[in-house]
């Protein structure tokens, strides 16, 4: 019943794609819903999913993209901050001389070689064909070995209990977790929920979200066109969310 | 000349003995109630957090997983080396390594987010992780050190415990190599990512395990009244010292090392420097408690050839073992990753901060019951099966010892004791 269900949401959201597309001239509209991808067909690697994020557009006083980030996964803490997660956070970077500091979103960066994929133990982290990376929370023992080899500080442990977990964000204690770039909504052709309020909430469009193998796509034009770079791009690990303006 | 040292087990029927092992049980049972209470609720009631991933159990988990490997030495000199007067001590040098690691990894599981999935960390790997190798590394260990063991305390076999010791004593080199190439191979931070850590953790193997296997020693021989001679004291005393300085030498080209790296000075000022926690625990408790005093107490004419002296120097190499692994570990993840390097950071995730930590209760209970658990299993086993030799006496290990009367005199009444204290003798230890 389910399937039936998920299918027949995919389709419209495919046909409201197709009227999208035919409704809005490119470039003006930003939350372009991806392809879905077709129930029962695995993730191919012809994908890569990347993001790119425009710190000139992004305020030191926003937070919309972690609050939707934490409303779409239900990531909610125990007011304790040292232990409770953060899939996203704002982070500001100041230049010690000069005092200029700009801020931006930092999550999970899905690396193409992914540090926290070579070193879990059991295969739980795990990088998907289209460059997704996320955790098997059936096969994660909680070492936590992967949140020291993260470069980024992008990976959580779930401390204490968790409530009201959302049926597509699975969560469990003494497991380890973080973005999953919304991997339940990319699937289903929708845009992560951190790009989809930084562009309809926040009215920024400080993210583009797509597929950097699809020349058409925003985001390989817009990386075409501008320079980008990665946090810690040193460490080679060829991220997927690359950053403007820093 | 040297008699073929007869093996025995102890009594273990005295109150004393059953205190002790009473004791152990206590810290034993204590443990598995904190990492029950830590499951239960969840990490959150511990002192780590999401900064500090890895707390105090990792603490004394490594150090008895290193110390593990080490403890074998005593076995690998008189197998691979050909160093006889260490054969009769070869099979608790065995026993004390398995105990030991059986020790470390039932801490480091204990502390697992998820300890029940055990069995998945066995049957699922990833092959590319430094992890899964030494889940085989120290499984291996238990296998090839049992095997090892059995050779030698098999008369039949003993011709074939030289080559399962070579083997034994490779292995064990692979075993502290993974071990330490479980921070070598973090590229991410500043405090690892760095080769040395792997022959580092090899040398600190060698100091750790034997300090704690002369402890042992002295405790086991003391308390069950069987001579032990200074001979064979004074000789691992020696080597401690070695070992020890080894330690000091590999600490200081690893931060000569990135103190030559401008990117390094900022973990480097942080830990040798800083103030904090860490940097009192590397000068005083690494480099003074657990290096230059014992040095100094095993070199120094007076002191070098008493057990006393010799004991203290191995209890100050522990203290500053795990010093030193807490100063590794700890210390390592409480300076804050570098995402933007040169800038300053910060978030509500705390970025560019140092992060704060104290061992908690329930932390500190798991981590001893590690050692506990080692103690009691060395307890038990030399109580079921023979380990320790009859005697350690200077007569029967030091090759070039001459009896004088008093000495004899002394040594024959030791020998009267050491009859009433087990059954028959079963075994003799082979090379």
């Amino acid at each position: 019943m389910n399937r039936l269900t998920d299918a027949t949401r995919r389709k419209l959201l495919k046909g409201a794609a197709a009227l999208s597309t035919l409704a809005l001239a490119p470039g003006v509209m930003l939350v372009r819903p991806a392809v879905a991808r077709e129930t029962g067909k695995p993730a191919t690697s012809n994908v890569r999913w990347g993001l790119l994020i425009d710190t000139a557009k992004c305020d030191a006083g926003c937070d919309t993209c972690v609050t939707a980030c934490r409303t779409e996964n239900g990531w909610t803490g125990h007011d304790r901050p040292q232990t409770d997660p953060q899939w996203i956070r704002k982070v500001t970077v100041t230049d010690k001389r000069s005092g200029a500091a700009l801020s931006l979103p930092v999550m999970c960066q899905h690396c193409a070689e992914p540090p926290c994929v070579d070193v879990c133990p059991t295969g739980a982290s795990m990088k998907r064909a289209d460059g997704i990376v996320l955790v098997d929370k059936h096969i994660c023992i909680g070492c936590r070995y992967c949140m020291m080899a993260c470069p980024f500080k992008a990976r959580s442990f779930v401390h204490e209990d968790v409530t009201d977990q959302k049926p597509h964000a699975p969560r469990g204690k003494g497991t380890v977790e973080s973005c999953t770039f919304c991997v339940h909504r990319v699937d289903d052709g929708r845009m992560p929920a951190c790009v989809e309020a930084c562009t309809e909430k926040a009215g920024r469009g400080a993210m583009i979200f797509g597929d950097l193998n699809d020349p058409n796509s925003d985001i390989a034009k817009a990386v075409s066109k501008h320079v980008t770079t990665r946090i810690r791009a040193d460490l080679g690990l060829d991220q997927g969310v690359m950053y403007r303006g820093f | 000349m040297t008699s073929k040292p007869i093996l025995q087990v102890i009594d273990g029927d005295s109150a004393g003995y059953f205190t002790l092992v009473g004791w152990f049980a206590l810290f034993v049972l204590a443990g598995l109630g904190a990492a029950w209470y830590m499951e239960h609720n969840g990490h959150f009631v511990t002192g780590m957090s999401n900064q500090i991933v890895w707390g105090t159990p990792h603490v004394f988990a490594v150090f008895l997983i290193v110390a593990a490997s080490g403890a074998l030495n005593v076995a690998s000199m008189a197998s691979v080396f050909n160093k006889s007067a260490y054969k009769p001590l070869a099979p608790l040098s065995a026993l004390l390594a398995l105990a030991l690691l059986a020790g470390g990894l039932a801490v480091l599981v204990l502390d697992l987010g998820r300890p029940d999935r055990l069995i998945v960390a066995m049957t699922t790997y990833n092959f590319k992780s430094i992890f899964a190798w030494n889940i085989y590394l120290y499984t291996g260990f238990f296998f090839i050190v049992g095997v090892y063991l059995w050779l030698m305390m098999e008369r039949r076999m003993v011709r074939y415990s030289k080559p399962a010791g070579l083997f034994a004593f490779i292995w064990r080199l692979a075993l502290t190599t993974g071990t330490g190439s479980i921070f070598g191979f973090l590229v991410a931070r500043q405090a690892y990512d760095a080769a040395i850590m792997a022959p580092l953790f090899i040398v600190m193997s060698f100091s750790f395990g034997l300090a704690i296997f002369l402890l042992v020693l002295m405790a086991s021989y003391h308390w069950t009244g069987r001579p032990l001679g200074d001979y064979v004291l004074r000789r691992l005393g020696k080597l401690l010292g070695v070992f020890a300085a080894a330690v000091l030498y590999f600490t200081t080209v690893q931060h000569l090392t990135n103190l030559y790296a401008s990117e390094h000075h900022g973990v480097e000022g942080f830990i040798l420097a800083g103030g904090s926690v860490y940097t009192a625990l590397f000068w005083v408790g690494q480099v003074i408690i657990g290096g230059i005093i014992p040095l100094a107490i095993l070199f120094h004419p007076v002191t070098a050839g008493s057990r006393s002296w010799i004991g203290l120097a191995s209890a100050l190499v522990i203290i500053g073992g795990l010093a030193q692994v807490y100063v590794i570990i700890i210390g390592g993840q409480a300076f804050p990753l570098l995402l933007f390097p040169g800038m300053e950071e910060s978030s509500s995730f705390f970025d560019g901060q140092v992060a704060t930590y104290a061992p908690s209760l329930p932390e500190v209970m798991l981590g001893v019951s590690g050692v506990a658990l080692a103690l009691i299993l060395v307890a038990v086993a030399i109580k079921i099966l023979p380990f320790l030799p009859q005697t350690l006496d200077d007569a029967s290990i030091d090759p070039h010892f001459k009896a004088e009367p008093a000495e004899a005199d002394a040594s024959d009444e030791e020998e009267e004791d050491a009859a009433g204290v087990g059954e028959t003798a079963e075994a003799t230890p082979g090379t």
